[in-house]
């Protein structure tokens, strides 16, 4: 083990954890479990790629992937979400079958090839620091992992929305009675988790590459993270992801063919001694 | 989802005999079925019987024990790859390839059990699905022993059971033990007390009941179920890649015990025939079926939360009111 994978560990949690705070925040807030949050990152790092590809600008690509997985976000709770509103298990199914529903059409529109994001020149190379040569591009990924999670923060911590949102999570009809549209509020929350997805596709999608089970994987991590940390925690959702990030790339290191099964054991071992996550709290009853 | 009074284990012996015999009916017919059918079709009978049984299996837990998992159809796999495996790389006799298989379900689905039990409601659904895809995950990479992405093929069938009709006939004799034995499983204290954890957990646990013990009892048995009809789907198709261990066999496998209706049992042999039979309509003109098994999954869960069956058998009871 030496400092570059430990960095690569720590730059891939940067990345898991973009993806799974969206997944995190919409679980905690809005009780939902969106399954087809690996879809979103997929369909989002797929948009990226095309618009980045067709365009020349990486940044182009990043905002094509943000606002249409956003809008995907959309067209799913007001479309679909609508009629199993308050079924935790029906939501659960449904956004599972719309995660089929979307894999298959990524199949027919992009292919079984996979693609990889060109990275824009400014990011490419590496840097070299204490005598260790690393990407610049894996830097931008956890500066990015780091912004989003201050971005976060203080938007749950500090702004008027944020302050909704909680509020809506601990006693929704009081908020309702105090005359605020709850449906907005959680419709925002759900469009920034899905956009949270959209925009790890797209920076996901030039380091890891873009294939078609590519969203199965990245939502295991998810739930593996959200599972660790405790849904709706943002500092549960940075503490999973370092966890598996690291964990991740130390199996592969180790166990090139058993990867996987490396952060099975921690989360059975935390299972047992705290079911809802490290930073879970028992709901609200 | 849960669904309470459902027709199934009618307190009155009068209904009980029927059903025996409306069962037995059922069964001496569908073994009449290799005579009728042409081969293809006796295939598509033996995947339904198979799946019926992967779906009662998980029916148990959904609509016995209130826990809905996304990680039967990874138990599933595990024995259809222990039996190959077994059968081809290692040399062991089919026979012994079909038990170790089902040990090896079993023992996986008491690890899942282990850490599931803690759990309910989502938790529950997304942490069986977290460890399906963790099984799916090590069949997919550890290239040496599974294969990797091209699986695993061996003529593991023995040769007594090599025409259609057999088989057909053992899968059938097969599926009748095991739906029978289920029943009687959730007939049973045991599931009885499984459908009370179900309701409340804490009213049982304040009446003495060690909730853990009987969920992880529940979750092993309706594994090793999973396992059977697994081992049994190894002799069928002779093959098996991580598409067998996959998210999508859970799922399908859920469909149908929702499709026949969760905590009806039985019913799973009515989503099995009806979600294989649209799958093979549907792959007559479009390759696309993961498109329309989602679609049928969102539908179904805006329109028929309780099934098919559970439809009609709601529309029976207002009828009989």
């Amino acid at each position: 083990m030496n400092a570059f994978q430990l960095l690569n560990g720590i730059t891939f949690a940067a990345l898991l954890f973009v993806v799974a705070s969206g997944f995190t925040l919409i679980f905690g807030l809005l009780r939902i479990v969106n399954l087809a949050h690996g879809a979103l990152y997929l369909f989002g790092g797929y948009i990226g790629f095309t618009v980045a590809a067709k365009t020349g600008y990486f940044a182009l690509g990043g905002v094509a992937a943000t606002a249409s997985v956003a809008a995907i976000g959309l067209a799913l709770d007001e479309g679909l979400l609508r009629f199993v509103r308050g079924y935790e298990l029906r939501q659960v199914l449904l956004t599972l079958g719309v995660a089929f529903v979307l894999d298959d059409q990524a199949l027919v529109l992009w292919g079984g090839d996979s693609f990889t994001v060109p990275i824009p020149e400014a990011l490419r190379g590496g840097v070299q620091y204490f005598g260790i040569f690393y990407p610049k591009y894996r830097l931008f990924v956890l500066l990015v992992g780091i912004l989003v999670f201050v971005g976060l923060w203080l938007l749950i911590h500090h702004t008027r929305l944020g302050a909704l949102i909680r509020a809506g999570v601990d006693d929704p009809e009081m908020l309702e009675a105090s005359g605020i549209n709850l449906r907005r509020v959680f419709l925002a929350t759900f469009l920034l988790g899905s956009a949270l997805a959209g925009l790890g596709g797209l920076m996901g999608g030039a380091f890891l590459a873009l294939y078609p089970s590519a969203d199965a994987e990245i939502l295991v991590f998810s739930l593996a993270i959200v599972i660790i940390g405790g849904r709706g925690s943002l500092v549960g959702a940075a503490v999973g992801s370092l966890f598996v990030g690291l964990l991740n790339t130390f199996g592969q290191v180790l166990f090139p063919e058993l990867a996987y099964f490396v952060i099975f054991g921690p989360m059975a071992v935390l299972l047992a001694f705290r079911p809802l996550g490290l930073f879970g709290t028992q709901e609200p009853t | 989802m849960t669904t309470d009074e459902t027709a199934l284990l009618p307190a009155d012996r009068f209904r009980r005999h029927r059903a025996s015999i409306l069962a037995g009916v059922a069964v001496a017919a569908a073994a009449l079925l290799p005579l009728a059918l042409s081969n293809y079709q006796l295939s598509l009978a033996i995947q339904i019987l198979i799946y019926a049984v992967l779906a009662m299996s998980i029916d148990i837990l959904a609509g016995f024990a209130g826990r809905v998992s996304l990680g039967h159809g990874a138990i599933f796999g595990v024995a259809t790859y222990v039996v190959i495996y077994a059968d081809v790389h290692a040399g062991i006799s089919p026979y012994l390839a079909f038990l170790l298989g089902i040990l090896a379900a079993t023992a996986v689905a008491a690890i899942f059990a282990v850490l599931a039990i803690r759990t309910s409601g989502v938790y529950f659904l997304l942490l069986t699905l977290a460890l399906g895809m963790i099984v799916w995950g090590i069949c997919l990479r550890w290239t040496a022993v599974t294969g990797g992405e091209n699986g695993l093929r061996g003529d593991v069938r023995p040769a007594i059971l090599a025409s259609h009709a057999t088989f057909f006939w053992i899968v059938l004799a097969f599926a009748a033990m095991l739906a029978f034995a289920m029943y009687r499983f959730v007939a049973s204290p045991f599931g009885l007390t499984l459908r009370g954890i179900r309701d409340s957990e804490q009213r049982m646990r304040s009446l003495g009941y060690d909730v853990s013990l009987h969920l992880f009892v529940g979750f092993t048995v309706s594994g090793f179920f999973a396992g059977v009809a697994g081992a049994l789907y190894a002799f069928f198709n002779n093959f098996v890649s991580p598409t067998t261990v996959s998210l999508s066999q859970s799922v399908e496998g859920l469909l149908m015990s929702i499709v026949g209706g969760v905590g009806t049992l039985f019913g799973a042999f009515v989503g099995a025939a009806a979600v294989i039979y649209l799958e093979n309509i549907v792959s007559l003109y479009t390759e696309r079926w993961p498109t329309i098994l989602g679609v049928a999954f969102i539908v179904i869960m805006i329109f028929a939360p309780e099934g098919i069956l559970g439809k009609l058998q709601a529309l029976q009871r207002n009828r009989s009111k």
